[in-house]
């Protein structure tokens, strides 16, 4: 144990930490805790009242075990005395166990927010900054409703202690962030941007963050900060170092302050005002000098600090875009850290010359250090700094130098971090296409970037490739022959056979003159790599074999052959087998004629926003990824987008903007022939049925999107449409779509119920893999056993199967478990989630009694927490006699003549789980007069009056 | 604005947490088994900043103890550097020479320092000396109390 022991050391507590600390094992470890807990709680529970002192050791305690990761489940009651007691030792210990361990809902927020109000009230600045910082780590709802609106007057009050304004200016900061509609805005607004002129600099730091963070929301109050904030940095940035007494840190001054300045002032663009314009501009000006000057101290420290500076300042500079010798100033500046020994400012410059790139001023200037960070990504050690290097070659890329940096980035692929790689190959494709001036080059590159990271290809990649070899007519034999070249390689990617496949099926044509690559070449090359290929590829190479039979009438039998083999008519897979026989029978009975109208060339794609770079951005988050569409616009933005436009034909105006939006369906294309030969007679043309352009039917799509596979199982919404309807009622209809119905009958008993799920097939067709689970989350499990039969795998078309669950109740809950339904249609797996309605209320039973025992029990349950009342609005037509139904399918008796009114309504029941029995009474009362209902529950356990109140207010 | 604040060991042992905005228990483990390992798993020399999901892990290591903070996106890294730093030094004014074990046994009190220092996620007072200031006056109140606890105890 230390020697160090101010204040006041606590013995115990010390004894304790280091018992915990010797022991050898978890399991020594968890058995010491377990005693101290027995301990602790007989010491709570116990006759005898403890002093202060002790209180404050064992809470301390109970914190101590909490934050080694053990839950703690008491003490609260006992960290709350100790809040509200006089002296300060017990108040800080028990402030502080409220702040770690008191989550925001929990039900002791009311005692807690009277302790605080007092505090507040003190008019004592200690006990109030316990009490403000309470408020700030805590922050919940309950919490700002009850002192939002006192905070402000402590912070603009003429007599509030220096610490007490910083401490209620920063409260009242988080909760703006929590709850900014309980923060009222009104006078103390105006007084609050004055603190800005503060004499003590702490007041000054604590009210920036707050003026910064409301003026982001509402820039127009908060104008009058602009000027106060250039006077006060400009104070600061000429002081000389001593000035500032204690607020300089390692001879730099203020520069939390002036970093959260700068920040104020990028809320708002260039001050109008002349003279305020230039005294910034002298500020910066004066940044970007002291950056050049000799370091005052070899302390790292003291470098962080000034460099911190003038990064924001830079950012300033960046944010007005205004001034082109700043702006070449920082970047000039930023050049030179990217060569210099500390790894933070490299890094720090890479990114900070990404936002610089984007700018019209200084995207040159930010290009002339191309060569130094392209060295960076061969040379720099950490691979944080790598990825830095790559964001600013994306973001300095322009037609002039995209050939040199794409390479880099090729390059680089080879053996950069697996982690980074998927986000590598979207950056290359994005490159190669927007810049692409004659389009073989782009094609090279994306067949390059299949080869050297194939993984990492993700499907809107290769589905891009293909959309722009449709769309343009004048790179496609060059296409066919690149990808047949690629495909002679012995291994290759799969990635690969699907853009060679579905390239060679729609132009395969192109290079079938020459006899190194005739139509039979093709096929076996093709064909060679189909055994090796997962099943979405093989069925996209189906789709291939029927186009060649279109494009090449003389390998037609060959492909016949293949078709009719049994490793294909008979195939296990649903999609193939089907895919192999509806392809057969079209070649055999399909005139030539039908044939190529059928399988004529895909139709130009219609142009979209980029999904590569929505994915992108999604991957990098917004902020993070300079937008190079948008932001250069004024450069080179408006001159390329005339050039490419230039250069396209003319279905396809600009390629810079993307083909393929994100939700769409994908070029599965021309595998939509099944769906085409069941809506034969309906459909008048082909080719509009085979376009993607047309959004597909919910039929069709079922049928076309064979690549999403696996993709859906993850996120499959849980469907709770028509759960509400079940709270005062057992059967019914929970879930419909157009495959299937899911309808439900249940019984309760007690803690136990029984619930009978019926699904039905409402296709012709056979469901196949067909299974079900019911999944509950983690607290449920603990309240709530459910265990369901099993259920057939096949579903027959028209038929219905029935599922039995048995529910059982431990203790009251919340929550629902949530039925998963999984089976295959058509070749594809289908995901459903419902959530079930079992529901609290469930499991009560009527109870029947008089007049006076009502009341009797009523006034028993007179706490405030056993009690849940609201008042809401009526959502149907106020009917008595639908109204007792109602409340009779919620479950409880309905007590007449209770009420002295006779329009009110009474119940009572008992709620069965399998550890305790909670009695319940309700009382509802209408208004017909103003629509309005009042719901009053009393139970003898909240969560339970709580949970009911929510259930049975939503149903009137 | 900070988000959260952590303390662990070069044996990923947490010895200091504090979270700026509620969060469940659940979200509260997965974060400190990420930056652990995440931390934990950098090479000597490498940067001291991290980009994770969308916020910014500026991370230093002082002898055993690694100091581990997040902030939003827009967030200075260097000046966080040094929120970091100075939180150091109020605790070894405060313990002396503050070692790993002075935080595990005053744990109340580290927290009492940061708290001193930041709130809500901002920073509150950047003064050292007004910070010891009020550390040190907590203490003699704490002491004055204490001493009126060892008369309750004599005569109680």
């Amino acid at each position: 144990m230390p020697a160090v022991s101010k204040g006041d050391g606590m013995r115990g507590l010390a004894v304790f930490i280091s018992d915990i600390r010797n022991c050898k094992s978890k399991e020594a470890e968890i058995k010491r805790i377990n005693k101290e807990l027995a301990n602790i709680r007989s010491k709570f529970k116990g006759d005898k009242a403890l002093d202060g002192y002790s209180k404050k050791k064992y809470v301390c305690k109970l914190l101590f075990i909490f934050l080694l990761g053990h839950d703690i489940d008491f003490g609260h009651m006992e960290a709350v005395n100790l809040l509200s007691s006089n002296k300060y030792t017990e108040k800080q210990i028990g402030y502080l166990f409220i702040s770690v361990l008191v989550n925001s809902n929990s039900d002791l927020i009311r005692l807690i927010n009277n302790a605080i109000k007092n505090d507040l009230a003190s008019r004592n600045p200690t006990f109030m900054n316990l009490a403000l910082h309470c408020i700030a780590n805590v922050g919940s709802r309950e919490m700002a409703e009850a002192f939002a609106s006192d905070i402000p007057n402590i912070l603009v009050a003429g007599d509030t202690m220096d610490s007490v304004k910083q401490s209620a200016a920063l409260c009242l900061l988080r909760l703006n962030r929590t709850s900014p509609d309980l923060v009222p805005m009104g006078e103390w607004t105006a007084r609050v941007v004055h603190l800005l002129n503060d004499q003590h600099l702490g007041v000054v730091t604590a009210a920036t963050s707050l003026i910064t963070t409301l003026a982001q929301k509402n820039p127009d109050d908060f104008k009058t900060a602009i000027v106060l904030a250039v006077a006060r940095l400009s104070r600061i940035v000429t002081s000389a170092s001593i000035d500032l007494q204690d607020y300089t840190y390692y001879f730099v001054a203020a520069p939390w302050l002036s970093v959260k300045l700068f920040r104020l002032l990028q809320c708002y663009p260039p001050p109008e005002d002349g003279a305020l314009r230039s005294r910034l501009t002298e500020c910066l000006e004066t940044v970007l000098n002291k950056a050049q000057e000799p370091p005052k101290s070899k302390k790292v420290q003291h470098s962080n600090a000034k460099n911190a500076v003038l990064f924001e300042a830079i950012s300033l500079i960046i944010h007005h875009d205004s001034e082109p010798t700043l702006l070449v100033r920082a970047c000039n500046q930023l050049g030179q850290f990217l060569q210099h020994r500390e790894t933070n400012l490299r890094y720090l410059a890479l990114e900070s010359m990404c936002t610089l790139a984007s700018s019209e001023f200084s995207h040159e200037a930010v290009k002339t250090h191309m060569e130094t960070v392209i060295n960076a990504l061969k040379t720099e050690r950490d691979v944080s700094v790598r990825q830095r290097a790559v964001d600013l070659l994306y973001a300095m890329c322009d037609r002039s130098n995209a050939k040199q940096i794409v390479a880099e980035m090729l390059s680089y692929l080879e053996t950069a971090d697996y982690s980074i790689r998927e986000e590598i190959v979207l950056k290359v494709a994005i490159l190669a296409e927007k810049y692409a001036v004659d389009y073989t080059w782009y094609v090279d590159t994306i067949l390059n970037l299949i080869r050297i990271a194939g993984d990492y290809v993700s499907e809107e990649v290769w589905y891009r490739v293909i959309q722009i070899v449709i769309n343009r007519d004048d790179v496609q034999g060059y296409a066919a022959k690149t990808v047949f070249e690629a495909l002679q390689a012995p291994a290759c990617h799969e990635n690969l056979v699907k853009v060679g496949g579905y390239i060679l099926g729609e132009f395969g044509n192109l290079i079938a003159g020459d006899p190194r690559s005739s139509p039979l070449v093709q096929f076996n090359l093709l064909h060679s790599k189909f055994h090796l290929c997962s099943v979405p590829t093989r069925a996209l190479l189906l789709s291939a074999y029927i186009k060649f039979i279109n494009l090449f009438p003389e390998v037609k039998a060959t492909i016949q052959d293949v078709l009719r083999s049994d490793s294909q008519l008979r195939n296990s897979d649903v999609e193939l087998q089907q895919r192999a026989v509806e392809y057969l029978r079209l070649s055999c009975i399909a005139s030539t004629d039908i044939l190529a109208t059928v399988l004529e060339e895909m139709p130009p794609f219609p142009e979209r926003e980029s999904s590569i770079l929505a994915k992108l951005k999604k991957k990098k988050g917004q902020s993070a990824l300079p937008d190079i569409d948008d932001s250069r616009r004024n450069v080179n933005g408006s001159t390329e987008h005339s050039e490419i436009t230039d250069t396209t034909n003319k279905s396809s105006p600009s390629l810079l903007k993307d083909l393929l939006a994100t939700n769409r369906p994908r070029p599965s294309s021309f595998s939509p022939i099944m769906h085409f030969a069941r809506t034969m007679d309906s459909t008048p043309s082909f080719t509009d049925m085979l376009s993607l352009s047309s959004a597909p039917t919910a039929g069709a799509s079922l049928l076309v999107d064979v690549f999403s596979d696996s993709s859906t199982l993850t996120s499959v919404d849980v469907s709770e449409e028509h759960f509400p309807r079940f709270v005062c009622k057992n059967n019914g209809v929970i879930y419909e779509n157009q495959l299937l119905q899911i309808g439900l009958k249940s019984e309760y008993r007690q803690n136990l119920g029984r619930m009978y799920i019926f699904y039905g097939n409402k296709t012709s067709t056979q469901l196949l893999s067909f299974t079900t689970s019911v999944t509950t989350n983690d607290v449920l499990k603990t309240q709530l056993n459910v265990h369901a039969k099993a259920v057939d795998t096949i579903v027959e078309g028209g038929a219905q199967v029935q599922q039995i669950l048995n529910i059982e109740c431990l203790s009251d809950f919340k929550d629902a478990p949530v039925l998963g339904i999984q089976f295959r249609y058509g070749g594809t797996l289908q995901n459903i989630a419902v959530k079930l309605p079992v529901m609290l209320n469930k499991f009560f039973q009527t109870t029947e009694m008089t007049s006076q025992e009502f009341f009797q029990r009523w006034k028993q349950l007179g706490a405030p927490q056993q009690e849940v009342q609201k008042i809401f609005k009526a959502n149907h037509p106020m009917d008595t006699d639908v109204t007792k139904a109602k409340i009779l399918g919620f479950g409880v008796a309905l007590l007449d003549g209770v009420d002295p009114n006779p329009a009110n309504f009474v119940g009572a029941g008992v709620i069965h789980t399998k550890n305790t029995q909670v009695g319940c009474l309700l009382r509802l009362e209408p208004n017909t007069q103003a629509q309005m209902y009042r719901l009053t529950l009393r139970t003898s356990r909240e969560p339970v009056s709580q949970r009911l109140c929510e259930l049975l207010s939503d149903q009137f | 604005m900070m988000r959260f604040l952590l303390l662990f060991s070069r044996q990923g042992k947490l010895r200091l947490q504090k979270w700026f905005t509620p969060m469940s228990d659940r979200e509260k483990k997965k974060i400190i088994r990420d930056m652990t390992t995440m931390v934990l798993a950098r090479q000597p020399r490498s940067c001291n900043f991290l980009h994770w999901k969308d916020l910014k892990i500026i991370y230093k290591r002082y002898a055993s103890l690694y100091f581990c903070l997040a902030v939003e996106n827009q967030e200075n890294e260097l000046l966080a550097l040094e929120v970091i730093h100075r939180y150091v030094e109020l605790l070894d004014k405060y313990f002396g020479n503050v070692c790993e074990l002075d935080i595990i046994f005053n744990f109340e009190k580290a927290y009492f320092i940061l708290d001193e220092f930041l709130m809500g996620g901002e920073i509150q007072e950047t003064s050292k000396q007004i910070v010891n200031r009020s550390i040190e006056a907590s203490d003699m109140l704490q002491e004055d109390d204490s001493s009126e606890w060892y008369e309750v105890e004599l005569f109680g």
